[in-house]
């Protein structure tokens, strides 16, 4: 009963923050366009499916993984796990941190993978791409560029570089890759950027910076606990132009091979066609 | 149709789906499985607080991914194909702005970022350490935020119809973006890389993606996968811009 009470109050939050493009959507349809919403009782409950499935959602990551998730980061992260034993640290060393690297980059992959506005993102890109680009695939390859980008990330708050070093070098990889990457995948892979940090990732990654960023010495949480994001918001940019130019390399080399093949051949016949 | 052979094959979509919900969880449960027995050697804490949370993961990823094909898509692309028909350019622009500021203004991650960075403003001494100044601080932040995603949504349908290529404008806005970081002061840089990615909700994206395919897909000339996406893009680009700007003007 009170977990029914938990889900409507929830329900009531995601209403109240979708309120703003419902009545955009409405206003526009019915002042601008001037004509009924097509299959108007099918559009309306899917909007009443996808708001009740945000709220489950979101009552669930409260419920069972964000307290976990964030009690794990901050365990991770706490000097008697580090260095046990020391309460206080007086110098840290990269390599001490190796569970967290390891952590963020699990948690990175793993929490991408349930996003559901990449889910959208990558269904979409199915469709319209007629198959030719998998929506798993396309997942996995986002999810491994944001396990990347969070570690590191995360390396970065331990060491204490300025971020916009990192983030610069990740744009001239960019740029770099956007001339040698197949066309059609530029705009997806620029888009994949946006989407991969929403519901489930930023709570989660957020208590990993802050949680890093308050226990160690020289760090300050409200200055280096920022940042996560960025990371996690570029890595995917490149890991999948560079998903989209392995399968092309891929393909060229099937492609040679078949091509040779038929060659050996066309070359077999004519000898034989000869004698 | 026999209504009930309908029912039956609605309720096995709804199954596989169910069942592909429950496969996109699976690393996660992995992930803290691993951590907390292996690496942390504790004990799962309220283990049936816990079960219950992931059922209601499953189910709500099910029902959102069910209604996202029934409704958010449908109405995104139906609604770019109307506009495309009507022909004025200037509401399609003026519908991609509202879209782009309004559900960005209410959302709730960069209400909650605006709210820490106007602690760290104040701690900085940057502005007064005050809660009213922090709230305005915060709202500011917000409105600067909102309005450059509505310019992001505008510039990425112009695009579409103009047919544009995207790459010289995002890499154009790179090379904006690591200028302003030279001059910017260093306070609002990692704020403003951060305040990219926050902006782009869980509704906003699947009903961006569909605009922006349907628009591609009903302007003559247009490829749906090369034009139609990329609005995503601007709308975590423009963001970093206009963060740097607010904290110039700021400071």
């Amino acid at each position: 009963m009170e977990l029914f009470f938990e889900f409507l109050t929830t329900l009531k939050n995601t209403v109240i923050d979708v309120l703003p493009i419902l009545s955009i959507i409405l206003g526009f349809q019915l002042l601008v366009i001037r004509k009924p919403i097509p299959h108007i009782k099918q559009v309306g409950f899917g909007f009443l499916y996808v708001l009740i499935g945000l709220a489950l959602f979101l009552l669930g990551l409260e419920k069972a993984l964000f307290p976990l998730g964030k009690m794990m980061a901050l365990q991770l992260t706490a000097p008697e796990f580090i260095h046990a034993g020391e309460h206080v640290l007086t110098s840290v060393h990269w390599s001490d941190y190796k569970w967290v690297y390891i952590f963020a980059a699990a948690i990175g992959f793993s929490t991408t993978i349930a996003e559901p506005s990449l889910i959208a993102v990558a269904v979409k890109a199915e469709e319209v791409s007629a198959g030719a680009i998998n929506a798993n695939s396309l997942r996995i390859s986002v999810a491994i560029g944001v396990a990347f980008g969070i570690a590191l990330g995360s390396y970065r708050i331990v060491v204490g570089h300025p971020i916009h070093y990192y983030i610069i070098t990740g744009y001239i990889i960019v740029v770099i890759q956007t001339f040698f990457c197949p066309k059609l995948i530029v705009p997806l892979a620029y888009d994949s950027g946006g989407v991969t940090t929403s519901t489930v990732t930023v709570p989660l990654v957020a208590a990993l910076g802050l949680g890093l960023a308050s226990t160690i010495p020289g760090r300050s949480p409200l200055i280096d606990g920022f940042g996560l994001i960025a990371f996690a918001s570029l890595c995917p940019i490149i890991a999948v132009m560079a998903y989209a130019q392995l399968t092309e390399a891929k393909d060229k080399r099937v492609q040679k091979k078949l091509t040779t093949r038929n060659k050996i051949k066309q070359e077999k016949t004519r000898k034989n066609n000869s004698t | 149709m026999d209504y009930t052979i309908l029912m039956n094959r609605q309720f096995l979509v709804f199954l596989k789906a169910l069942l592909g919900s429950c496969k996109d969880l699976l690393p996660i449960i992995l992930v803290i499985a691993f951590f907390q027995f292996a690496v942390l050697q504790q004990p799962m804490p309220n283990i049936g607080d816990i079960f219950v949370g992931l059922v209601l993961v499953v189910l709500g990823l099910t029902f959102f991914i069910y209604g996202l094909e029934m409704g958010l898509f449908p109405i995104g692309e139906s609604m770019a194909k109307a506009f495309a028909k009507k022909g004025s350019i200037s509401w399609l622009l003026t519908f991609a702005f509202c879209l782009g500021f309004g559900t960005t203004v209410a959302e709730p991650s960069l209400i909650a970022v605006a709210k820490e960075a106007a602690i760290v403003a104040a701690s900085g001494g940057i502005i007064v350490d005050t809660l009213e100044s922090q709230l305005s601080y915060a709202n500011g932040l917000r409105f600067t935020v909102a309005f450059a995603v509505g310019l992001a949504i505008v510039i990425g349908v112009l695009r579409i119809i103009r047919g544009w290529p995207i790459q010289y404008l995002i890499l154009g806005g790179y090379v904006v973006v690591v200028l302003m970081t030279i001059i910017a002061p260093s306070w609002i840089i990692g704020i403003a890389y951060d305040s990219g990615g926050v902006t782009t909700s869980t509704i906003t994206v699947p009903l961006v993606t569909a605009l922006g395919v349907g628009l591609a897909s009903s302007i003559k000339g247009r490829n749906p996968m090369i034009d139609g996406f990329g609005l995503i893009a601007f709308a975590s680009l423009t963001p970093i811009i206009f963060v740097m700007i607010y904290g110039m003007v700021i400071g």
